[in-house]
């Protein structure tokens, strides 16, 4: 197949698909540009970048146009010739990644014009446009490439660049740290990701995604008892970067970093990489289970089940942590932990549908994409305006005070929520289709969590923008520059019409997985209720509960009631389960135990005993050896005659 | 052409005694000339190389006629890639010893009769010259720790100096032994590779040079020597020790023992991958306790150069071109590490105690060696866009198709890569006090600013790693078809290359 999309991509003329090698590349030459000649020229760097990544924007829409519904893919170029096959870096042009192209660079290019207005007051204002630029870069790479190991080096450098754009402030403590956990994470998600890669090179012979692919439908019994391994090695990297239970704790840390980088790596872009990912390779997933023997326990259990499981897992526990945080920022974070959950399962789930596709999943990523980011840059507005005071109880009635603010950010929640019209009702709607399709069990999951994510974003909007203001920073506040604006209304526009039917995206991406598939007929805005009426009434049905209880118990509330309510649930909740501190109780104590073992054994054994004893040795063989030295030439001879005849016998003797 | 990267360097070394002894800057400008012409001369002669060609031979004369030695020069890739590194390394070196005021003619005529040696080393195609060129490495070593060295520098020298030597012992016996029971009459290593030598000598003469040579290259557990050796070192000679050093140990195995003696490699392959693979995580665990800062680089020396040890295991195309990658690699980082290190740190700090740096807030003080550290930490994790990533992922490669197990573990250990840079990068830069910075890209002022040719070494090795790093094929192009010579048909035979 893919030997035919390359001739295709020779013989055609017509070489616009390159474009996208200029759409990748942009960012980095602005970045590598700041950085040598623009550190001082603040506003100068700022527009630099800001054009780069709008070039890219613009160049993505073309790219769309011209080839949606196609696979093409940008000429590749050798890069490392191995053993008989060469790893080249090429580019893949498929609904996937075209849709991919216009979240990440549209969210990019909202977030960067926002960030001109919220860190206008920071020293290292052209350092943070230059490091933007180049996270873009990198998460433009892993949507462009056509291979695993292209895949992998771009979705290293987005480990790195959001080290670098987490650990911005690096002068606190706390950035330092979370920069640290974000990258050690990731690192050992990557690590079961690289695993996965070499597997499924040593089966398939090839690292290309579309050969594999090809090669895997063809022959799916290829990969032997190693199929469902390799599936959860490579869910492994996507569990690092979409922060999956158990590698979710760097995710509300990192949200130490400036707001508007949380909306763009915590939103749209690096968070969504492993569910990106997982599209990419969504033919891993369809395999059927297969597991070697040492993990014979697992036998008939596919690797998509324990996706599916991990998602429902991350979303039911991400969606009751938020219930009880107060930083609204982190409120933010563990829904989209919650929300990325939703995404993993669609995955998991998704791979089990009679047809199997992971369209759900990438509908919700798009939808969540717009959603997120105003979100996150809502927060930031509202953080900006209360000095930096995060707190949801330390503000309130924030809705007068900034109205445009809080107009967004209400269209921004209510798709969260998944109120019908708003996008996300959309996209949750595929989600619990697909689950219900596939399994009572993650279906009532997937519908609690619904009600969860309804009842803390009903918290947070009635507690931080109704009520009565509840410090001098909040009864201050004033609404932010335009400059900051804008790019929220933007963002809203898009939160509602996303999702709907009109623009086809849900349709476009199950044709990605599922090359026949026809739509019938044009839906209307309420097409959800005919589809598949239980899913639909199910999620509206969770919607109206979250909304009434938040609005019971939130309603004109000084202080939270649920921890009176709800006792230890509720402190666990406060305390995310105390997943931190286990962690710190166990496996650090684990890991310096080990360091401390092997720099014991090398102080102590190695060095004290073997080297010191060694020259204790050799002093005695070198008082011996002293008894040879005569000095006298002929004593030398016949010792190295008789060597030479001792070695001729030990030869001739065989 | 290549054959001058060592005349030079030698002739250097004689040049530094005609020099006035009161003039301290005559040396090192010397020094540099030398080292700038001898890494000029590699890249003539690496751009002269026929790319995919075999051997090379650059000279060749009658030596020792009665032993039938010659003295043998001659290159094929992996010569190339070890020569290149070897001259930027030097030159790097000399940037990042501007400021050695203590008896500088000596310094570096120590300095470049090392080079001299090793560049020697890495083109000798004859056993005995090899040795030669090997002992020639080896002597100045001891002396440049031992005078210009810092902590325990007697004791690091004479440990340094004894492992050598136990190393040399090892592979002289392992070298005669060959050169009798091959009754050739040469020491010709193309000549003799081509001796079929039986199975029962391989099986003792191989671990015997392999063992002799991986001392040098940090083979676990004969590793001890180089933290201890690397930390005592001054700047420069923890860059060539580090650098290009522990490669001749490497490049010896590769080189000698495995070609001489594939049989005997293929049966003890699985225990060499097993320490290969110990080093790796064993390093990595033991920097990750270290408060001196130098001591962190030196164990982590023993973890990257365990990649070299597991390519080399694995006998396989891309197995044995990701560990001659990774010697390059690690020798450019090890280089670059122990420059910012030892240099831009130490000289004026004058300490090397992460406790006390971290109080000290390194990032703000010296921005110039933080982000250099940063970039050359981050490409000795194995980022991708650093020589390192493309070296470990060939070994890996390799590995998975002969050891997979070994192949995981060796991953794991590059995760505690992770956390030990992190922690040194932390404490080192970033850490401490709350309060506001310049922006980090603005230079540093003051008397202890980086230096210029600092800089400009700095540069010059990031440089490298960087472009390597895109674009692998620069090197492998030169790399892997040396691996299709005659010398190495004995591989295919006797171990299934």
């Amino acid at each position: 197949m893919d030997a035919h999309v390359l001739e295709h991509a020779a013989e055609s003329g017509s070489r616009l698909q390159d474009l996208a090698w200029m759409v990748l590349f942009a960012p980095l030459i602005t970045a590598a540009g700041t950085h040598m000649f623009l550190r001082r020229e603040r506003s100068l760097a700022a527009g630099f970048n800001i054009a780069a990544v709008a070039l890219s924007f613009v160049l993505s829409v073309v790219l769309f146009a011209a080839f949606a519904g196609e696979t093409v893919a940008g000429s590749p170029f050798s890069w490392m010739p191995v053993a008989g096959m060469d790893i080249s870096f090429g580019l893949r042009l498929d609904n996937l990644s075209l849709l991919m192209l216009l979240v990440v660079t549209g969210v990019a290019l909202l977030v960067m014009l926002f960030s001109t207005g919220y860190m206008h007051e920071d020293p290292g204002y052209s350092r943070y446009f230059c490091t933007l630029s180049l996270f873009v870069f990198s998460m433009l790479g892993v949507v462009l490439a056509d291979n695993f190991v292209m895949m992998f080096v771009f979705w290293e450098l987005v480990g790195v660049t959001s080290y670098l754009l987490i650990g911005f402030w690096y002068d606190r403590a706390a950035a330092a740290d979370a920069a640290k956990k974000a990258f050690l994470t990731n690192r050992l998600g990557d690590f079961g990701f690289l695993m996965g890669i070499l597997l499924i090179w040593s089966a398939t012979g090839t690292v290309h995604f579309g050969t594999a692919e090809a090669f895997l439908t063809a022959h799916p019994l290829a990969l032997g008892s190693m199929a469902s391994l390799a599936g959860v090695l490579v869910f492994m990297g996507a569990m690092g970067k979409s922060a999956q239970f158990p590698l979710h704790v760097w995710l509300p840390d990192a949200m130490e970093g400036p707001t508007p980088v949380s909306a763009l790596i915590h939103a749209a872009t690096m968070v969504a990489a492993g569910v990106y990912m997982l599209c990419r390779v969504f033919f891993l997933y369809t395999l059927p289970a297969n597991w070697p023997d040492w993990l014979g326990f697992l036998q008939g259990i596919p690797a998509s089940s324990i996706v599916a499981w991990i998602g429902g897992i991350t979303a039911l526990l991400a969606a009751l942590i938020a219930v009880q945080q107060n930083d609204i920022k982190r409120i933010l974070a563990y829904s989209t932990l919650s929300q990325l959950g939703l995404m993993v399962l669609a995955v998991g789930m998704g791979a089990r549908l009679s047809a199997p596709n992971a369209g759900a999943a990438m509908f919700h990523l798009f939808t969540h994409a717009s959603f997120k980011a105003l979100l996150f840059l809502g927060a930031g507005s509202v953080i900006h305006a209360c000095h930096h005071e995060q707190d949801i109880w330390k503000m309130g009635g924030l809705w007068q005070r900034m109205p445009v603010t809080f107009v967004t950010f209400l269209v921004g929640s209510l798709a969260l929520m998944g109120v019908p019209l708003f996008s996300g009702f959309y996209s949750k709607d595929d989600i619990l289709a697909t689950s219900l399709e596939t399994g009572p069990i993650l279906f009532s999951l997937a519908v609690g969590v619904s009600a969860l994510t309804t009842f803390y974003m009903s918290r947070l909007l009635l507690v931080a923008f109704l009520g009565r203001p509840r410090s001098s920073g909040a009864g201050q506040a004033l609404e932010s520059p335009s400059s900051m604006t804008w790019p929220l209304v933007i963002l809203a526009l898009s939160s509602v019409f996303a999702g709907w039917q009109i623009f086809g995206v849900s349709q476009f991406l199950t044709r990605h997985f599922l090359p026949e598939y026809r739509t019938h007929e044009f839906d209307p805005l309420f097409g959800p209720f005919n589809h598949n009426p239980t899913a639909a009434m199910f999620g509206f049905g969770a919607v109206l509960f979250g909304m009434s209880l938040a609005a019971r118990i939130y309603y004109g509330a000084e202080r939270d009631p649920l921890p009176g309510l709800m006792g230890r649930l509720a402190r666990a909740m406060r305390h995310r389960f105390y997943f931190d501190e286990i962690y710190e109780a166990t496996v650090v104590p684990l890991h310096d135990a080990a360091a401390a073992i092997a720099g014991w054994i090398d102080r102590w054994i190695i060095s004290g005993l073997l080297v010191r004893g060694i020259p204790g040795a050799v002093e005695i063989a070198g008082r011996a050896l002293r008894l040879l030295q005569t000095g006298n030439l002929q004593t030398y001879g016949l010792w190295f005659a008789a060597g030479a005849v001792l070695l001729a016998v030990f030869t001739l003797k065989r | 052409m290549l054959a001058w990267t060592l005349y030079l360097s030698f002739a250097g070394a004689v040049g530094m005694f005609l020099l006035p002894r009161e003039n301290l800057r005559a040396p090192r400008v010397l020094a540099l000339g030398m080292a700038v012409a001898g890494l000029l001369a590699a890249v003539g002669g690496a751009l002269q190389h026929p790319i995919g060609g075999g051997i090379v031979v650059i000279a060749k004369q009658t030596w020792i006629p009665s032993l039938g030695a010659d003295y043998f020069l001659a290159a094929d890739g992996i010569s190339l890639t070890l020569v290149l590194l070897t001259g930027v390394v030097a030159t790097a070196g000399v940037l990042f010893s501007w400021n050695i005021e203590l008896r500088p003619r000596e310094f570096f005529a120590f300095y470049l009769v090392l080079i001299g040696g090793v560049y020697g080393v890495f083109l000798s195609f004859d056993l005995l010259l090899l040795l030669v060129f090997y002992e020639i490495a080896i002597v100045p070593k001891y002396f440049l720790i031992a005078i210009w060295g810092s902590t325990h520098r007697e004791y690091a020298a004479m440990k340094l100096a004894l492992y050598s030597f136990v190393g040399s012992a090892l592979v002289i016996a392992g070298f005669v032994a060959a050169y009798v029971v091959s009754g050739a009459q040469t020491f010709n290593l193309l000549e003799l590779a081509k001796f079929e030598y039986p199975r029962e000598f391989q099986l003792w003469a191989f671990p015997v040079v392999f063992v002799g040579f991986g001392i040098l290259a940090g083979l676990w557990p004969f590793h001890s020597w180089a933290p201890t050796g690397h930390v005592a070192a001054p700047t420069a000679a923890s860059m060539l020790l580090a650098g290009v050093v522990m490669k001749l140990g490497a490049y010896g195995c590769l080189r000698v023992a495995m070609t001489l003696f594939p049989e005997g490699l293929a049966a003890w392959r699985g225990v060499i991958g097993i320490l290969a693979v110990i080093g790796i995580v064993y390093g990595a665990l033991v920097a990750l306790v270290q408060r001196d800062f130098k001591f962190v680089v030196g164990f982590s020396s023993v973890s990257h150069m365990g990649f070299v040890l597991l390519g080399l295991a694995t006998v396989t195309t891309i197995g044995l071109s990701g560990a001659v990658l990774q010697m390059f690699s690690h020798g450019i980082l090890a280089g670059l590490l122990f420059g910012v290190v030892g240099r831009m740190i130490y000289d004026r700090e004058h300490t090397r105690d992460l406790d006390q740096l971290e109080a000290r807030h390194l990032g703000r003080a010296l921005p110039f060696a933080a982000v250099t550290f940063v970039l050359a930490g981050l490409a000795s994790m194995g980022l991708p866009g650093f020589s390192g990533f493309v070296a470990e992922l060939s070994v890996l490669i390799g590995a998975w198709q002969r050891f997979p197990r070994l192949a995981v573990i060796a991953g794991a250990g590059i995760v505690v890569g992770v956390a030990y840079t992190l922690r040194a990068i932390q404490k080192a830069f970033f850490s401490g006090a709350e309060m506001p910075s310049p922006d980090p890209f603005q230079a540093g002022h003051g008397e202890s600013a980086i230096s210029v040719p600092e800089k400009v070494g700095a540069g010059l090795l990031i440089a490298c790693t960087v472009v390597v790093g895109l674009y692998p094929r620069l090197l492998l192009d030169w790399i892997v078809p040396s691996f299709n010579s005659p010398l190495f048909d004995g591989l295919r035979r006797g171990a299934g290359l």
